[in-house]
């Protein structure tokens, strides 16, 4: 599946998001859960602030100096043995990879978890060619692609939305026979994934970090299937984003703990994997080993105001504390980068047309860019996809567009504003509502609107509205008669 | 000490309730008050919308009348409005007429409930309210403004008063400025969840330091008929006030405002 999961408008994909109670509850529970585990597992570390400062340093260094770092790793892996391609497109990565299964003729593909490769569209790429089997072996990428490549709705948890029946239900189609409980199912998926690592020929992964200074991937899984990918199959080709790198083994293991925290709470995963191609003295490992180096739209953040997009280590946490996120799910957003970041970097990697929509579905409230392990400013670069569109490119041309114009201007100018304290309770008689609010303190002189016009319906159509006070009543008038009051 | 009362166009449309008990709260402290008429908006609506350029002429106002007045401090009823003049020097780093006039500005501006608390020293106002209640507590406020306890630290000695905690206090109430009108139907299912779980504390008032949150939320008690009392810190603050009541703190480390969300929590 390429970047954009639906082509749905925006509105029609909230609509549906609203009706899935169960994923809209499966969300809202994990985000707990996640709440009390994350944040526990960084206390325990202690000085969070400053390891934070130190995660956005070394992403901060690695960005400003990237193809330096992209040359010495790419040195480091052919020095090894193996192969690296740099690949511009999604398009260019996946045919690339399509070719190394001809050339070597290998028929039995496994992959572990990786979302770059879904941001290639890449399992179809190789389904496209004859007699290729092709085994996603991380439980939950399993499981969407037995129910025929779903879309993943989180970039940690691809099957938020998916409930234990519904998991039932698509294993039976491959024979399963049990009951829906978890762990019966996993041993289920287990024995069946077994099979094909046996068999694999070709070996797919993604990349946490790239180490420079030798040319290591770096890989955290909680399942171990990325190991067995790494270490059966004859041949091994890692997709990795073109900013995925850090300098040394330290920067590697300080970023890993601060991943494994941020992303699932916990103190490290049950694996963390450091691999190349065999060497001489090795008894295993992959004998091929391709490292696909992506720009796919990332450069465009390159030395720009969106530039701190690429310090996103992909833990997840920024979708783990948002109320947008709540409430939508990844099915909202329509793109395989869900939640704030995927907000900030789907319109960098694709542009407004396509997900234009996303940076303005924020109320700002800053949960994301405080939980950031490596501190992006990801409310503010939401701010700025939206100045891009208004400010810049003008492309919001509806009546909307006017009346901001029109409250900048009112905000602006002293006049107009105290014409608007003037007029508002008496213009606004016609419109309001009579009957004493539920609510005490709230609409205090004389009524409150139930309709209102304009941007200003958005407001209505679910919550009511206080009635301006009179002039006379305004807080203006009352401190201007304190003052002389006072002063007499 | 002069306090310049920094309004907010949300109170001076709608609340001048708030606006009362602020500065009569503030007045038993010994503050001198003075309201600069021509001060209108802080921007966020503009600038949050991504129209920066109209922002400008926004925020050159908002300086230019705060700063007429020639006040020690400036006390705003709302964390959210606080932050964003907090902002007007990253804002206008640039601007080589507003730059240091906007520095000049986020220096001496605070919330009210922090100026309460850090600056005045105040521990308890002399309040009395025989409820009780539970505090919303705003994302500006907490994540931009970086003030967590102020508030949390004034209502814990207005007598009579019995907090609740409330269930899910880290989330956004749904209201985001122009959020709310131009993605109502994910802000309704935010402001939803916020009154249930308002509703699930069973407390007779909601309290917050942000009116504009406060109008959210009361909002959609209203529209679903659920009933409740909002009031603003300040009018907790000035509820029943006995003088004999008032006692200070003695916390000399107390610093002001400060921080961002980046180093405040986790």
């Amino acid at each position: 599946m390429p970047i954009k999961t639906s082509d749905q408008s925006f509105t029609t994909r909230l609509k549906e998001s609203e009706a899935d109670k169960f994923m809209q509850r499966a969300v809202a529970k994990a985000q707990d859960a996640q709440w009390d585990k994350r944040t526990s597992s960084r206390e325990d570390l202690g000085n969070w602030p400053q390891w934070r400062e130190l995660g956005e340093q070394i992403r901060q260094h690695v960005i400003r100096y990237l193809p330096d770092y992209l040359e010495r790793f790419s040195n480091n892996v052919e020095a090894r043995g193996g192969h690296v391609f740099f690949a511009s497109t999604d398009e260019e990565a996946s045919s690339y990879i399509q070719q190394i299964a001809v050339d070597l003729d290998a028929h039995h593909i496994v992959k572990s978890k990786s979302m770059v490769t879904t941001e290639i569209d890449l399992d179809k790429k190789l389904l496209e060619l004859p007699d290729r089997t092709l085994l996603e072996s991380d439980l939950a990428e399993f499981i969407l692609q037995e129910d025929d490549f779903d879309e993943p709705t989180h970039i940690v948890f691809p099957t938020l939305h998916k409930n234990r029946d519904q998991i039932q239900t698509i294993f039976q189609k491959i024979g399963y026979t049990g009951s829906n409980d978890p762990q019966e199912m996993a041993r289920f998926a287990r024995k069946y994934l077994r099979a094909s690592f046996l068999e694999a020929d070709m070996g797919i992964t993604g990349c946490n970090f790239a180490v420079a200074e030798n040319g290591l991937i770096n890989l955290v899984t909680n399942e171990g299937n990325a190991d067995l990918v790494m270490a059966i199959p004859k041949t091994q080709v890692v997709v990795m984003g073109m900013e995925r790198l850090v300098p040394t083994m330290q920067e590697a293991a300080v970023l890993d703990t601060m991943l494994a925290r941020s992303a699932v709470g916990q103190r490290m995963t049950s694996y963390a994997t450091f691999c190349g191609p065999a060497m001489p003295d090795e008894i295993d490992g992959p004998e091929n080993f391709y490292v696909v180096i992506l720009d796919n739209g990332r450069s465009n953040a390159l030395g720009g105001q969106f530039e701190q997009v690429l310090q996103c280590i992909r833990c997840g946490a920024c979708l783990n504390v948002c109320p947008v996120y709540r409430h939508i799910g990844g099915h909202g957003y329509g793109s395989i980068y869900p939640g704030p970041i995927g907000a900030v970097l789907s319109p960098v990697l694709r542009g407004y047309e396509l997900f234009g929509d996303l940076p303005f579905a924020s109320s700002l409230c800053g949960a994301c860019s405080e939980t950031c392990p490596v501190k992006i400013p990801l409310h503010e670069l939401l701010i700025k996809h939206r100045a891009v569109m208004n400010d810049r490119l003008k492309l919001d041309h509806s009546f909307n567009n006017t009346v901001m114009h029109g409250i900048g201007m009112a905000t602006g100018t002293p006049p107009m504003f105290r014409m608007a304290l003037d007029v508002d309770h008496a213009m606004s008689g016609a419109m309001v509502k009579h009957d004493a609010p539920t609510v005490e303190n709230f609409s205090n002189h004389n009524g409150y609107f139930i309709h209102a016009p304009g941007m200003a319906k958005g407001w209505t159509d679910s919550r009511d509205l206080p009635r301006p006070p009179k002039h006379k009543e305004n807080f203006r008038s009352w401190f201007k008669h304190h003052q002389e009051a006072s002063h007499d | 000490m002069k306090v310049a009362i920094f309004s907010t166009c949300i109170m001076d449309l709608l609340f001048p309730n708030v606006g009362i008990a602020m500065v009569e709260v503030l007045e038993r402290f010994g503050c001198e008050t003075a309201m600069p008429v021509k001060q209108i908006c802080c921007g966020q609506p503009t600038y949050n919308s991504g129209y920066i350029n109209d922002t400008q002429k926004v925020m050159h106002n908002e300086i230019d009348a705060l700063l007429s007045v020639d006040a020690d401090y400036i006390v705003g009823p709302a964390g959210s409005c606080v932050a964003m003049l907090k902002e007007y020097p990253h804002h206008l780093a640039n601007d080589p007429q507003y730059a240091d006039k906007a520095q000049m500005l986020a220096d001496k501006t605070y919330e009210f409930s922090q100026f309460v608390y850090r600056v005045l020293h105040v521990e308890n106002a002399g309040a009395e309210l025989n409820a009780t209640a539970t505090y919303h507590r705003s994302c500006h406020m907490t994540r931009l403004l970086g003030e967590r306890t102020s508030p949390f630290e004034l209502l814990k000695h207005v007598q009579g008063l019995t907090m609740i905690p409330l269930p899910h206090l880290e989330n956004c109430c749904g209201f985001g400025g122009m959020f709310s009108v131009k993605e109502p139907e994910i802000s309704r299912q935010m402001v939803d969840e916020k009154v249930d779980s308002v509703l699930s504390t069973e407390a007779e008032v909601l309290i917050s330091c942000d009116q504009a949150c406060l109008m959210n939320i009361a909002g959609r008690f209203n529209r679903r008929g659920e009933t409740i009392k909002i009031m603003h810190l300040a009018e907790v603050l000035n509820s029943n006030v006995d003088p004999s009541r008032i006692t200070y703190n003695t916390d000399a480390t107390l610093v002001a405002g400060g921080g961002t969300y980046a180093d405040q929590n986790i």
